[in-house]
């Protein structure tokens, strides 16, 4: 196996790469030279403070936004050549206003990517029993539901399309404890039992410690820190990483010391 | 009231078919351009602003003046554009309900939630796909709130269609005015009324039906509204035949001699049909351009407007000039002068002690003088002005109804009088002499369309009313329509005139 066809099937691995890429917003840098590569089936948090350009890292990622520089890849194909509606429609993407159509049932909420290719509908009640939701909501219309529940149907439609990769930008932002936590609990197991490549945007360090394999640090439109969970608890990820990490474990300290009084 | 109901269903299919045809062509060019507007802030504030612009003209207005402009784009096509009728009343209507539409479909579009276009464009939306999926179904209920005032607006303003020549609910609400008959005009306004509410209805029922989510609701109110709109337009084929068109101008004595032409013309085996309420100056272009076949002209009045002449020859001489300038000019014929004169007269009330118009001038700055809506704006009025060095303290329009009300009330003192009307010996007015021969001479003169100057058949049923009737029976048939009590319709005047000009 020569370098190049090595390097071509490590490519074929990867669900998705930045190459050098940068995203400028009046002259600002909310992207800055990102490099970055997300092998398949891993689960990557992207943590950061609000600005710092997590969020539109993510939506590079499946053309809701275009870059300045550099090239973006998602199953090795440079997405810039590829058509842009499809290549949507094959990713998963969730986010924290949800954006249900109002006007749509659950069930027609579920089955809209399949119904835009003109494919059969989706299998409703599979759909929402994956997401822990009962198969008598399907003609409930979004307003009828929970903020979960919303949710909920918002990570059913957006696995609906059969795309493997999913993109959620905060998508527990606008949730209770109680439901954040089961919420959570949920695309982890969705993330094993599909095989997915799930990448989370998230201000909440504890959420991500808890949920992904690899954590990864924004700050000023760059990566300051990549490392899994453990390196991060273990102070192995720079200090941009240690402060964060600092942030959950001090209020987990402080709630065994009210709990020892 | 049964007579009033009874001319009801032309109108009401014309007044639909003129409201539709508008409100049609306003959804045509509201809703792209409304689509448009959204997604460019300023394209919407240009669009909208001059839709409110529009708005802020009143109804009447925009109508005439439309007039002036497809005169002169017919000039520049080189004629074949209709000044009158259909065209400037759907033109006016159209503009009239362009704003609530374009302002709706903006705020439509423009209140959706951007979370739920930012979930369009992620699950892979066309802009098409996202326009028929989420856009047009979200923007509709607002939207449609917009028809909906757009459609009552529209049916409310098509009276105004009357006063361009085109027949419309007006035409009733017009003509009662002007001959104080309630009926006539209640019949106008609660037909207009009713159909007003009942569209507002169905497109209510439509709204509800996109707002429900309940397709069948919609598609019963739009089913309706089309069964409606075919069954309100069902008389307008019976109309298609070629008929008869006679016009005549917005008072009393031009609704009874339009009447009488048309008593004259059924009896020759013509079906006829009345364009009413025409405005002086639009009523000879009506004739000239064939939208009309027949009215009854004033000789000064043709002189001075559309002859454009200044000086005040003779009677005889005055109908000769007019009769070569026609043949010459506008292809209109002159049938021949009714026998009596309808001339601007100053009036006023008994006892003042004023016989001519010279007394009048000494006394001038102290009186108002009452004028019907387009003496101020006459040549005849400029005429006797600077003849006489008349200076009045104030001068106020009215309609010519009105005008004799505010002349026994007190309101104005002299009033520009018509020497045919009735009310001249029933309120004992005196007419002050024109000794300078100032204004021109009126004789009632009956005119004929181009199509219609050479058809023997046609000439003959009217010939016979030449120098027929005589002005103390024009006096009287006129007052029998305009007095308080006992009115007689145009109609029954009509008759008893017929009477009188064949013994």
């Amino acid at each position: 196996m020569d370098f190049r066809e090595e390097t071509g099937a490590r490519m074929a691995d990867l669900a998705l790469a930045f190459e050098q890429v940068s995203r400028r917003y009046a002259g600002v840098a909310a992207v800055d030279a990102v490099s970055l590569t997300v092998g398949r089936g891993s689960f990557v948090a992207l943590v950061g403070s609000s600005g710092s350009g997590k969020s539109t890292l993510l939506r590079l990622a499946n053309r809701l936004d275009a870059p300045d520089e550099g090239r973006v890849l998602v199953d090795g194909q440079d997405i810039a050549q590829a058509d842009a509606i499809r290549l949507r429609r094959g990713i998963g993407y969730v986010f924290q206003n949800i954006g249900l159509f109002p006007h749509m049932s659950v069930a027609e909420n579920i089955g809209i990517i399949p119904r835009l290719e003109g494919r059969a509908s989706a299998d409703v009640g599979a759909a929402l029993a994956q997401v822990g939701l009962a198969a008598d909501l399907a003609t409930r219309l979004p307003a009828q539901l929970s903020g979960g529940q919303q949710q909920r149907v918002g990570i059913a439609r957006a696995l609906a399309g059969g795309g493997r990769l999913l993109l959620m930008d905060e998508p527990f932002g606008a949730l209770d404890p109680v439901t954040r936590d089961t919420l959570g609990r949920t695309v982890r197991e969705l993330h094993e039992t599909l095989g997915l490549t799930t990448i989370l945007v998230t201000h909440d360090m504890a959420e991500a410690l808890l949920l992904a394999d690899r954590i990864l640090v924004m700050a000023d439109g760059r990566i300051v820190a990549d490392a899994t969970p453990h390196e991060m608890l273990n102070g192995q990820a720079g200090p941009e990483a240690d402060a964060l990490v600092a942030i959950p474990r001090a209020q987990a300290r402080r709630l065994a010391d009210l709990g020892d009084e | 009231m049964n007579e009033a109901l009874a001319q009801l269903p032309p109108l009401i299919a014309n007044h639909v078919l003129l409201a539709a045809a508008a409100m049609a062509l306003a959804l045509l060019i509201g809703l792209p351009l409304g689509l448009l507007a959204a997604r460019r802030p300023r394209l919407a504030a240009v669009a909208v602003g001059f839709a409110g612009l529009v708005q802020t003209i009143p109804g009447l207005a925009l109508l005439a003046l439309f007039y002036p402009l497809l005169l002169a784009l017919s000039a520049l096509l080189g004629g074949g554009v209709p000044a009158l009728g259909f065209l400037p009343a759907l033109l006016a209507l159209t503009l009239y309900a362009l704003l609530p539409i374009l302002r709706n479909v903006v705020a439509g579009l423009q209140g959706i939630d951007p979370a739920v276009l930012q979930a369009a464009d992620a699950v892979g939306m066309t802009p098409a796909q996202r326009l028929r999926l989420v856009e047009a179904p979200l923007a509709a209920p607002v939207a449609m709130a917009g028809i909906r005032t757009a459609a009552v607006w529209t049916i409310g303003a098509a009276t105004l269609a009357t006063t361009v020549g085109y027949p419309s609910l007006g035409n009733p609400i017009f003509a009662g005015l002007q001959i104080e008959r309630w009926d006539l005009v209640l019949a106008g306004c609660v037909a207009a009324a009713g159909l007003a509410l009942v569209t507002d209805a169905l497109l209510g029922l439509i709204e509800r039906g996109i707002g429900r989510r309940d397709p069948r609701r919609s598609f019963t109110g739009l089913a309706l509204l089309f069964l409606g709109l075919a069954l309100a337009c069902l008389p307008l084929l019976q109309g298609a035949q070629r008929s008869v068109t006679i016009g005549a101008k917005n008072f009393s004595e031009q609704y009874v001699l339009a009447r009488l032409i048309g008593l004259r013309l059924e009896r020759a085996g013509y079906r006829v049909t009345y364009r009413e309420g025409l405005g002086s100056a639009v009523a000879f272009r009506a004739l000239a351009s064939g939208d009309i076949d027949v009215y009854v002209e004033y000789s000064g009045t043709l002189w001075t407007g559309a002859m454009g002449r200044s000086d005040t020859p003779p009677r005889a001489a005055m109908l000769d000039g007019i009769a070569h300038w026609m043949a010459a000019g506008p292809k209109t014929a002159l049938i021949g002068p009714l026998g009596f004169e309808n001339a601007y007269a100053l009036a006023v009330r008994p006892g003042s002690g004023l016989t001519s118009i010279a007394d009048l001038a000494a006394q001038a700055p102290r009186l108002t003088l009452g004028a019907d809506l387009e003496f101020l704006d006459r040549p005849e009025w400029r005429a006797i002005r600077d003849a006489y060095g008349l200076r009045f303290n104030a001068t106020r329009a009215y309609s010519p109804t009105f005008m004799y009300r505010a002349l026994q009330s007190g309101q104005a003192d002299v009033i520009s009088a018509f020497s045919s009307d009735g009310r001249i010996a029933a309120d004992r007015l005196t007419l002050l002499s024109d000794r300078k021969e100032a204004m021109p001479h009126y004789d009632a003169i009956l005119l004929a369309a181009p199509a219609r100057a050479h058809d023997a058949r046609f000439l003959a049923a009217l010939r016979p009313l030449v120098n027929r009737i005589h002005v103390e029976d024009m006096r009287e048939a006129n007052y029998s329509v305009d007095r308080d009590q006992a009115k007689a319709t145009p109609e029954q005047a009509a008759a008893w005139l017929d009477a009188r000009t064949r013994r």
